[in-house]
């Protein structure tokens, strides 16, 4: 076990190195030069030179990789082209609403998603499936954005239960910061509603035609027991699984979900920082996006042990 | 068996109907047996005769599809067709259990066998946990378990098949309930564990007089342990008595067929002669599989070693042996579907055992293999017709040609060469069977290699294909490698038997040397574990 957990972590290196090479020549090598972003319209061309050669942009492209790599080596993530401040802090101040963002996403989304899928399968074919089959089609086809300003319009404008938009910290005050969270996390639930559904429902309903379940109902319990001790926890590798991918899913939902809500978490500092080319912003919250993705599938693939036995690493 | 008793269970006149659009309007029609108290009444039946649609609609565990459309089950006295869902809760477990085919799929694989035990007990009793916990290890020891306390905090996958079995016989005596239903449940099992189990389940029934309704289709099976006999067929009773008059003197002609399809144990004479030329030989044949890991011990597993066979023309030689002993790999070694790790495989004057697999693929037309499974080894979305031609075609012969041969070899195996352009799922398991020997046919190979060939097949269906098989091996000359763990079937196919266990080649020699006269500890054992072994089935002519 420990044996498979160091194997994964050291594999995250490849990844990374991987993901560092695409991302720093990706945004080399589109158009949009971060020194007349920040010069302005009124910029002279030699303006622009100038603040070239002082954000080091005017060395080879090699050179530029070798000595980001090197700081990053050494923890030093840079310094923001665009906010004037180093991009660690920038990062340790936007964290906190993204991740709010996206606990509060998945607790909704499981606790809700989970009994729907099960409901559906044991009820297989019956109004209640239907509905929850029809409501996973809608889940995956609405996108985001339109999801948002719906809610929007019918929870904080019609019936002003909520409000609109922003953000409170939830040191500052936990029930502002609650009643801010609802609509985003709604919103950016509904896509991962509808995908764990519906793969708890295909799960649930595989391993309801097992020898085992029919064993289990040959022992005189009851359709409550049997579905909730022997079924379902042997249907819960695939949704752990489609739970650690909707993960990867999360952070592209967050950009949008924070733009539609105002929120000033990881996800529109990663909108702001493309629009300005803002290059040391763009590559750490990208590398960090890749940590945390493999970081949860390493969580996920140890959480397996937990639910079927038979897995060992 | 006294009269006094009454019966624990009685069924009058059921009949069972099948959805819109099967094949016949009841699974089961109006059929009528009892099991008194201490009795073995045997169901027995090929494929779809309904034995298991009786054993599910007496639990109450029917699929929905399926409905009771008339008559009575009694048990104990109480009609339990008419029961509704928590009486028939109470009763399960409590005055009737079940136990099933396959016990690795019939156990929950992420509890442990403890826990699963347990819950029966925790929903039918008021017993608390120490004493539950008391109850399940000591009817663990009456399964005859060794070490109760760790196999009660085992998983089923950590137990073998047989531990495994006992565990369901332990869940479903633990409240000695008054029926037993025992759906085939030692067909998945290899011949010495399948004696174990079945020993086991007599002397339990005997010590706590349970009744004993045990369906199968393995009429060694019946002669071992019935005291009664039901015959099925297509959902009727067709006839019903005592298991030794059933066995000998069968008076209805469907009875007297299955009873005469059944293959004898002891070979027959096939003269054996030693003059064909050598179309395979093995050398010091090994296979060799090792799994390893960073930081970890590297774990072998010897599947196959030193395995010296060899194969004349117009010969059949039979690897026997239980799950795991290795046939299977020697098989798929020599065809080279695996490579070998060690030793020489000779085809011809060819040794192809480490011919890398450029060179070897005109090699492969002269070995061919029909597997165990005959829907699942044909392609679904290609006609027989197209995946008969398919190799002969891809060996440069042309379409037409190719079309011609096809057409002769579905004649061959007696199939109508105008069905080439059908689907799989159009024809029965027999009819499977026999496309994909001529599939294996249509290459025209030097070794034909059939592995488990006939083992998922009914009895009546197995004694055709046999027949087929032996009559192409004679017409053409063949050199045939027969791989089975059934003995009945290789007494009678076989010229030459090697038994396999382990591994190891233990004992190689004609079939009558080894079947008359076996000199190895594991063949004796093999045969003395064989169901039925004593019972000479006799051949009834056809009614």
């Amino acid at each position: 076990m420990l044996d498979f957990i160091a194997r994964r972590l050291i594999a995250i290196i490849p990844v990374l190195t991987v993901v560092a090479v695409f991302v720093f020549l990706m945004l080399r090598l589109t158009p949009g030069d971060p020194a007349a972003v920040i010069a302005g319209d009124n910029a002279t061309s030699d303006q622009i030179a100038d603040i070239r050669t002082k954000l080091g942009l005017d060395e080879p492209i090699w050179t530029q990789f070798v000595i980001w790599i090197g700081n990053i080596l050494q923890g030093n993530f840079g310094e923001s082209f665009f906010f004037k401040k180093t991009v660690a802090e920038l990062i340790a101040q936007r964290v906190e609403p993204t991740l709010a963002l996206a606990v509060c996403t998945l607790v909704i989304a499981v606790t809700v998603a989970v009994p729907m899928g099960i409901l559906a399968a044991y009820r297989h074919g019956s109004l209640i499936d239907r509905f929850v089959m029809a409501f996973s089609v809608l889940g995956f086809s609405v996108p985001v954005f339109v999801i948002g300003y719906c809610l929007i319009y019918v929870f904080a404008i019609e019936l002003g239960w909520l409000p609109v938009q922003g953000y409170v910290r939830i040191g500052v005050n936990f029930w502002g910061f609650l009643e801010r969270m609802v609509l985003p996390s709604v919103t950016l639930a509904v896509i991962f509603v509808a995908l764990i559904a519906r793969m708890t429902r295909a799960s649930v309903l595989e391993v309801l035609n097992e020898d085992y379940i029919r064993t289990a109902r040959a022992k005189g319990l009851s359709n409550r027991v049997v579905l909730m001790r022997h079924a379902l926890r042997n249907a819960a590798v695939p949704i752990l699984t489609v739970i650690g991918l909707g993960i990867a899913g999360l952070i592209g939902g967050a950009v949008v979900t924070e733009s539609v809500y105002g929120l000033p978490g990881l996800g529109r500092l990663t909108v702001e920082a493309v629009l300005s080319r803002d290059f040391p912003t763009i590559q750490t919250v990208i590398l960090l996006f890749s940590v945390v993705y493999v970081v949860i599938n390493l969580l996920i693939d140890i959480s397996y042990t937990l639910f079927d036995p038979r897995i060992r690493y | 068996m006294t009269d006094l008793k009454r019966p624990v269970l009685e069924v009058r006149n059921l009949s069972v109907t099948l959805p819109a659009g099967a094949d016949r309007v009841n699974a089961v029609e109006k059929v009528s047996f009892t099991v008194n108290p201490g009795e073995i009444v045997c169901l027995v039946g090929e494929s779809g005769s309904g034995k298991s649609v009786i054993a599910f609609t007496i639990m109450g565990l029917l699929a929905k599809a399926l409905k009771p459309s008339s008559g009575e089950i009694l048990l104990e006295g109480e009609n339990i067709l008419a029961a509704n869902e928590s009486r028939l809760r109470e009763l399960r477990c409590t005055r009737m259990s079940m136990i099933f085919q396959e016990p690795m799929t019939a156990l929950n694989p992420v509890m442990t066998c403890g826990l699963q035990i347990d819950e029966v007990l925790a929903t039918h009793t008021q017993l608390d946990a120490a004493q539950r916990k008391a109850k399940i290890i000591a009817i663990l020891e009456r399964v005859k378990l060794p070490e109760p306390e760790r196999i009660y905090a085992s998983y089923p996958h950590q137990l073998s098949g047989g531990q495994r079995q006992r565990i369901m016989i332990a869940m479903a005596l633990v409240l000695d309930p008054v029926l037993l239903i025992a759906d085939e449940p030692t067909t998945a099992l290899d011949v010495t564990t399948q004696a174990e189990i079945l020993k086991l389940i007599a002397e339990l029934q005997e010590g706590q007089g349970t009744g004993v309704l045990f369906i199968t289709h393995d009429f060694g099976v019946v002669a071992e342990i019935a005291h009664r006999v039901a015959v099925l067929r297509w959902g009727e009773l067709v006839e019903m008595g005592p298991t030794e008059k059933i066995l000998s003197r069968p008076e209805h002609g469907y009875t007297k067929m299955l009873i005469s399809s059944v293959p004898s144990i002891h070979p027959v004479h096939r003269g054996v002669r030693k003059d064909g030329p050598t179309v395979l030989r093995t050398e010091k044949l090994g296979k060799t599989y090792s799994a390893s890991a960073f930081f970890q011990k590297t774990r072998v597993v010897k599947a196959a070693v030193d395995v010296d066979l060899d194969i004349r023309k117009g010969e059949t030689l039979g690897i026997v042996g239980e799950s795991g002993s290795g046939k299977s790999t020697v098989a798929r070694c020599i065809a080279r579907l695996i490579d070998p790790t060690g030793g020489k495989i000779f085809l011809g004057d060819t040794e192809i055992a480490t011919m890398p697999a450029g060179k070897l693929r005109p090699h492969r037309r002269r070995v061919q293999i029909v597997f165990q499974d005959p829907y699942r080894s044909m392609n679904p979305r290609i006609t027989v017709g197209d995946s008969i031609i398919e190799g002969p075609m891809n060996f440069g012969l042309k379409r037409d040609e190719a079309l011609a041969r096809a057409r002769k070899l579905m004649e061959t195996v007696r199939l109508d060469p105008n069905s080439l352009d059908r689907y799989p799922h159009q024809f029965s398991g027999g009819q499977r069977h026999r496309i994909c020997i001529a599939r294996a046919l249509a290459m025209e190979p030097e070794l034909l290699i059939a592995d488990e060939a006939v083992s998922a097949l009914d009895v009546s269906v197995q004694k055709q294909v046999l027949e087929l098989l032996d009559e192409i091996r004679v017409r053409l000359n063949l050199a045939v490698l027969f791989i089975t763990h059934d003995l009945r079937v290789a007494a009678q196919i076989c010229d030459y038997v090697a038994v396999m266990s382990k591994g190891h080649v233990v004992e190689y020699g004609s079939a009558e040397q080894v079947f008359g006269a076996p000199k190895d500890d594991y063949t004796k054992a093999l045969f003395a574990a064989a169901p039925g072994r004593n019972w000479e089935f006799g051949k009834f002519a056809a009614a």
